[in-house]
């Protein structure tokens, strides 16, 4: 599925927007960090939360679990929150 | 405290030791906004700026191993993405992100695990264990690299350990942005025997390799009086502790309540501050060691009255340096400014290169970055307008 890439990661895609598979967020995670190692865990802290100005949206709408189902033909969107000086 | 067996003997017929052919410095400028180098020439007049290097990361530590004068580590996060560290094994020409960057342990679905912060503090290890590294974080953690910084791991019982987790206390009884583990200590003598410091939580010492610690609070004042029981090491906040490389028996501690000295095998820290003058106090954030006389130290004073202003005392700011252990201290403030500038400079920005005469630097979180290359005779400016300054340190290649 697409994935868009906020500025602040692309140093790891180059690009914003990637395609990662999985049937889960995090299994779209694991499958990103695979692709760009070290990526997953600029987002998501060791203890599997999302990091607190990182925002995941799935069609629109933000999701704030990690076990949250995808399917193939959804758009996940990564932001940095509004927060910035 | 009796001394550890298996340490050998201090070179205890002087307190000095011969300075090395002079080599060119380069100084690593940490910045909440990027890292920059300093080359100097050989005469260390003039510097060269290289940078900056991670425009926008918050970088709290920027380190040169030591052992090959080749490899950079820098302790990086922004302001929205986690914590890592990069690496460059060409001095900065190239940067690689670790591949396990500190992270502690994965705790049991529905308890609160701790998740680092930022990496705040980076110490090499020592010559004879050439790819090992440690790291310490905010909040406080302590982890090891056995491979040159690419994968970090926990290190010691300090980061799951009941008693010192009380100790650490909260992100609330920590410094403004975050309790710390800082001043990781390897005795050069003995990877084994080493020391941490923890803003708030005290300053601990092993002979094992981190299995086990033993406090060292002995003669240190605790946070505001207060009456608290200054045996506890959650009243206890080390801002930076020093160990002398040429009498690693000696380490000297820049405290919230003071600057202290401590001369092992004794246990117990010895309140040099107090020989400062009243006016000025003995208040402060970086401790900084002469590389080859265990008796000259240099320490920068701020106001630490009212509401911890933690700026230059009266607006002139000035380094303060003793040549006998802390029994009296100049003021060395020729070139900086004479009034109206309200410094501040934290933990990791002030240190000493190893040339002879010994070069101090130091660098203020209002971006500039300063010099005395003549031996604490006279303060130049070598860059301004940088950003707020959290690290500096002076390396030789």
């Amino acid at each position: 599925m697409k994935v868009l890439i906020p500025s602040a990661l692309r140093s790891y895609t180059e690009h914003g927007e990637a395609e990662a598979s999985g049937a889960t967020l995090a299994a779209v995670l694991a499958d990103l960090d695979r692709l760009y190692p070290g990526i997953r865990f600029r987002m998501i802290d060791e203890q599997e939360r999302i990091r607190r100005h990182i925002r995941i949206f799935v069609n629109g709408g933000q999701v704030r679990e990690l076990s949250q189902p995808l399917a193939t033909n959804d758009e996940v969107v990564i932001v940095q929150a509004l927060s910035g000086g | 405290m009796a001394r550890n067996s298996k340490i050998p003997a201090v070179r205890k017929q002087s307190r000095t030791t011969r300075a090395q052919p002079k080599r060119r410095v380069v100084v690593l400028v940490a910045t909440r906004k990027g890292a920059w180098l300093y080359h100097g020439d050989a005469a260390s007049k003039t510097w060269r700026a290289d940078g900056p290097h991670f425009l926008g990361h918050v970088i709290s530590h920027l380190m040169l191993d030591p052992r090959d004068r080749r490899t950079l580590l820098a302790a990086a996060k922004t302001g929205h993405l986690g914590p890592t560290v990069f690496r460059s094994t060409d001095l900065g020409r190239s940067w690689k992100e670790a591949a396990r960057p500190p992270a502690f342990a994965k705790v049991a679905d529905g308890t609160a695990g701790r998740a680092v912060d930022h990496t705040f503090w980076l110490t090499p290890g020592p010559a004879s264990e050439p790819d090992v590294w440690y790291a310490g974080t905010s909040p406080q953690g302590l982890f090891r690299s056995t491979d040159g910084g690419v994968t970090w791991e926990p290190f010691s019982i300090i980061n799951d350990d009941p008693q010192f987790r009380e100790w650490m206390g909260t992100v609330q009884d920590g410094t403004p942005d975050g309790p710390k583990l800082h001043s990781i200590i390897v005795d050069p003598r003995d990877p084994a025997h080493m020391y941490i410091a923890m803003s708030g939580g005290g300053v601990h010492e092993s002979m094992d390799g981190g299995q086990t610690w033993k406090t060292l609070l002995k003669g240190l004042d605790v946070v505001e009086g207060f009456g608290f029981d200054a045996s506890k090491p959650t009243f206890h906040d080390p801002h930076c502790v020093r160990i002398c490389p040429s009498d690693p028996e000696r380490l000297y501690q820049q405290n919230h309540c003071g600057i202290y000295r401590l001369d092992r095998p004794s246990d117990t820290w010895l309140r040099i501050g107090k020989n400062m003058p009243k006016r000025v106090g003995d208040i402060g954030f970086p401790m900084v060691v002469h590389p080859r006389d265990a008796d000259s130290a240099w320490v920068f004073p701020m106001d630490g009255t009212s509401v911890w202003p933690r700026t230059s005392p009266d607006g002139k700011p000035a380094v303060y340096g003793t040549r006998n252990g802390g029994k009296t201290w100049q003021r060395l403030d020729a070139g900086l400014p004479e009034k109206q500038a309200w410094w501040t400079v934290k933990r990791q920005a002030m240190t000493a290169d190893a040339a002879n005469p010994v070069g101090l630097y130091f660098g203020t979180t209002s971006g500039e970055l300063w010099m005395s290359r003549d031996a604490e005779r006279r303060w130049a400016c070598i860059a301004q307008h940088l950003p707020e300054i959290y690290a500096v340190e002076a390396a030789e290649l």
